[in-house]
């Protein structure tokens, strides 16, 4: 069943091919209020799912496209392992498919990496209908162009993904979180001081006069941790954390358009008003505002970094817009994946 | 698809006296070499076997240098193949008969230190070890530690996605830099990356890192430096057995722990090792780990508690744990002087790099020594057992004639059973030219063909490093590396006689 529903994609992009209709991928639709407005004729990656392999000592999963997220973490769990990069899902329908395509990744990635970090392999279907393999099983592969994570964040632009490998990590042993209260520039400069020194730091956030850090490792590694750190121990850490990462929180409740900036962690306040939910040691920051995006962008641009209007707003320039020269490539890439643009065109940016 | 600048009808000479003259109107005339003499040190790189002289080498100083050698090259269709400290193991910088040698040689400098940030910029000639070296008093490290980290370079650390020994851990050259400025095929600079943790559009910053040359030349690289793990210990164990010390790694993992470094030699190793280094190998075990944990001391002390618990139930014949930070150098001595031991039992030794997923090395040793006995070669193997790169040495003669081709035909062999069982021909080394053939058997036809489209997005006229690292559907298919796949010819497009 499962090489048949890999076919049936495989003829289904064909034919679009030839129709020169333009295909909009779906998993569990939980993020199609992400990035550009989707269109085309729906296509379906739901019916070509399961665990393909898993080997807990290898640290590998392998699972088709349109497993759910749900799955492969609770069979992960039962190891003790998980996805360190800690998707969101926004809703229990998400598949890891939509989740790699996306390329989003929770409070743990500035401490053990990103979606991308973690992907070592991928089976696609490109924009020709072909069905490629690239990347493997194993942690270090350097034969071929890194095609595997490429595709990771694409937004589907560039190949369907049929089968899709992750390096896993062990569940920490112990996990704490503490809370501080503290002015937001302070606690900045406080999570880079901590940043310098070698810690058990796996997430942090800062709202509103409040940080929250959650320590993860041995017992006796976080129970040193928490004597150096000081802070309160709370004990709705998980809860917390969980809803960071799945935008529950009840900053996330608030209306207007919401945008997720990507700086480096040194970056001060920015100045742009509006409500802010600070995560990643000051890394990413969420920003609930009506600023127009010319600004936002502006201000950010001078930092470093980038914007991406994340939900609600006018969608059409959801994702920063590119230097001349690197759109340029973006648009050779999408001929060269997809030359007739029959894969979510215009997902991320228009003509691509 | 043939190379673009095949193209010159007038001898080598006149185009070499030619081309270097156009040249010294760029770079300062010191900076462009085009006598034989001074060529030759170009002639190869790492993988010595190889060697061809270029053209003429150029060595800027400055990135509007490089735009400007580009754009000369790409108006005339000359090839460039841009080299660092040409450390490299798999012919990656192998010179191109009417191609330039772009050495980034004069672009040793640390631009910029930001501790607070956690990151350093540096020029791509810029030592692996010096950028460590460089931080080392702010209590911070750049991670990646290749065997040649005393002397390669960023810039081809990054060309290559280089490794090292604590990969498992703290990923490759991919997963610790942040940003990159390229010089394009036509002489654009551009900057891919940022100076934040993730950047828009596609993830341009992997497709660069590790493609050999053939995308883009780097000029700038940003790389995150990392906290030095405050306390670091490791043990030693002795196995009769491969297969259990093969089983022990899988079982440490499997307890929760990901340790900074885990290392295995086979018996041969060990006694080469020993015989070299004196660091008290246990000589008679038929394999030993070396697992190092690292971080702060409290969760190492509880670490090498469950390693110590692990270890025993996999059946070790000896343990040891370094007592000290003199007995953990000591231990660490042997494995990392491997290759120069093996260079003292042997004229000359080819090293393989495949990686496996460790669940099959049992067999894949087992086959190896097979093999070794088929082809009457010796093979040493270590093996960076966290993450299941694999390096057979194979030990040959090269004045025994027919030797070197022997061992190629054995090393192909070796790299062929690493794809069987799922595995990939190179973890960190490239493919240069060296493997260029191996990779028709781990992709097919269409695979290939995309890899050929992605590398026209970057550069359509094929002049950055051709015919490297991917082989053309015509090599391929003279390679004869047809074996079924799917049920079908890998070539079927290409004429079979």
């Amino acid at each position: 069943m499962s090489s048949d529903s890999a076919q049936d994609l495989i003829a289904a992009v064909k034919r679009a091919c030839d129709r020169k209709v333009a295909l909009c991928l779906q998993g569990g639709n939980t993020k199609d209020f992400y990035g550009r407005e989707p269109c085309g004729e729906p296509i379906s990656i739901l019916s070509h799912s399961g665990i393909v392999d898993y080997a807990p000592t290898e640290l590998v999963i392998t699972a088709r496209g349109g497993t759910r997220l749900t799955e492969i973490e609770s069979v992960v769990a039962e190891h003790k392992q998980m996805l360190a990069f800690e998707p969101p899902s926004f809703g229990s329908e998400a598949t890891l498919g939509g989740t790699i395509a996306s390329g989003l990744s929770g409070p743990r990635r500035p401490y053990v990496g990103a979606a991308r970090d973690f992907t070592l392999g991928i089976r696609m279907i490109n924009g020709r209908g072909e069905d490629l393999k690239f990347g493997g099983k194993v942690m270090k592969n350097v034969a071929g162009y890194d095609v595997s994570r490429l595709l990771v964040g694409s937004m589907g632009t560039l190949g369907v993904l049929l089968e899709i490998s992750l390096k896993v990590l062990p569940v920490p042993k112990v996990e704490q979180t503490l809370m501080f209260e503290l002015e937001q520039d302070q606690a900045l400069a406080l999570q880079n001081d901590w940043a310098r020194k070698p810690s058990p730091i796996s997430a942090t956030s800062y709202r509103e006069g409040v940080l929250h850090i959650r320590l993860s490792g041995s017992e006796k590694g976080v129970k040193a941790a928490r004597a150096r750190l000081g802070g309160e121990k709370i004990d709705h850490g998980r809860k917390h954390w969980h809803d960071i990462k799945e935008q529950r929180h009840k900053f996330f409740s608030q209306s207007g358009p919401l945008w997720r900036i990507s700086v480096p962690p040194t970056a001060p306040t920015l100045n742009i008003p509006g409500s802010a939910l600070l995560e990643w040691s000051g890394a990413l920051r969420w920003l609930i505002t009506d600023t127009p995006a010319q600004k936002i962008r502006a201000e950010v641009d001078k930092l470093g970094g980038h914007a991406v209007l994340f939900r609600g707003g006018d969608r059409e320039n959801a994702f920063h817009p590119l230097a001349t020269a690197v759109h340029k490539l973006h648009e050779n890439l999408k001929k060269a994946f997809d030359p007739m643009g029959v894969l979510n065109p215009g997902r991320m940016y228009e003509g691509i | 698809m043939s190379t673009p600048a095949s193209q010159f009808k007038e001898p080598l000479e006149s185009v070499r006296a030619r081309v270097a003259d156009d040249l010294r109107a760029v770079v300062a005339a010191e900076s462009v070499l085009s006598d034989i003499e001074s060529l030759r040190p170009y002639e190869c790189d790492g993988l010595s076997a190889y060697r061809k002289l270029p053209l003429v080498v150029v060595l800027p100083d400055r990135i509007e240098q490089v735009q400007e050698v580009a754009r000369y090259c790409f108006k005339n269709d000359i090839p460039i193949v841009a080299r660092g400290a040409g450390t490299g193991l798999s012919g990656g910088a192998l010179p191109i008969e009417n191609g330039v040698i772009l050495s980034l040689a004069k672009f040793n400098r640390v631009l910029k230190i930001d501790a607070q940030n956690r990151t350093a910029v540096v020029q791509p000639g810029v030592r692996n070890l010096a950028i460590s070296e460089a931080v080392a008093h702010l209590d911070l490290y750049y991670a990646p530690d290749p065997s040649s980290q005393i002397a390669c370079t960023i810039g081809g650390n990054v060309a290559e996605n280089a490794g090292g020994l604590h990969c498992l851990k703290y990923g490759l050259t991919v997963h610790n830099i942040l940003k990159l400025k390229i010089v394009t095929v036509d002489g654009d600079l551009v900057t891919i990356g940022s100076d934040a943790l993730d950047s828009p559009g596609y993830d341009l910053l992997s497709i660069l890192t590790g493609s050999e040359g053939l995308l883009g030349i780097i000029v700038e690289v940003t790389v995150k430096l990392l906290p030095k793990p405050e306390c670091a210990r490791v043990i030693m164990a002795s196995f009769d057995d491969i297969e259990k010390a093969g089983n022990a790694v899988g079982n440490i993992i499997a307890a929760g722990i990901i340790p900074g470094g885990l290392e295995m030699m086979d018996n041969a190793a060990i006694r080469a090792t020993e015989d070299f280094v004196h660091a008290g190998y246990d000589v008679e075990a038929a394999a030993i780990l070396l697992c190092e944990l690292d971080g702060i001391p409290d969760e190492v002390e509880d670490d090498i508690e469950s390693v110590k618990v692990v270890l025993a139930q996999s059946g070790y014949t000896q343990m040891q744990i370094a007592e000290n930070e003199a007995q953990r150098q000591l231990f660490w001595s042997g494995r990392k002087a491997a290759f120069p031991a093996v260079g003292r039992i042997s004229p000359d030794y080819y090293c393989i790099d495949g990686t496996i997923p460790r669940r099959a090395l049992g067999s894949v040793l087992n086959k190896i020594t097979e093999l070794s006995k088929e082809y009457g070669l010796r093979v040493v193997n270590v093996f960076h057992a966290g993450d299941g790169n694999l390096h057979p040495l194979i030990l040959y003669d090269g004045n025994v004639e027919g030797d070197l081709e022997k061992t190629e035909l054995l090393a192909a062999r070796i790299l062929q059973l690493c794809i069987e069982v799922g595995g990939t021909i190179t973890g960190e080394h490239g493919v240069g030219m060296e493997k260029i053939d191996q990779m028709c058997v781990q992709f097919d036809s269409l695979e290939l063909t995309q890899f050929h489209a992605v590398k026209e997005a970057f550069d359509e006229k094929r002049l950055l490093n051709p015919d490297k690292a991917v082989p053309t559907l015509h090599r391929c298919a003279e390679f004869g590396a047809m074996h079924v796949h799917k049920g079908q010819l890998k070539f079927p497009e290409i004429e079979r006689f």
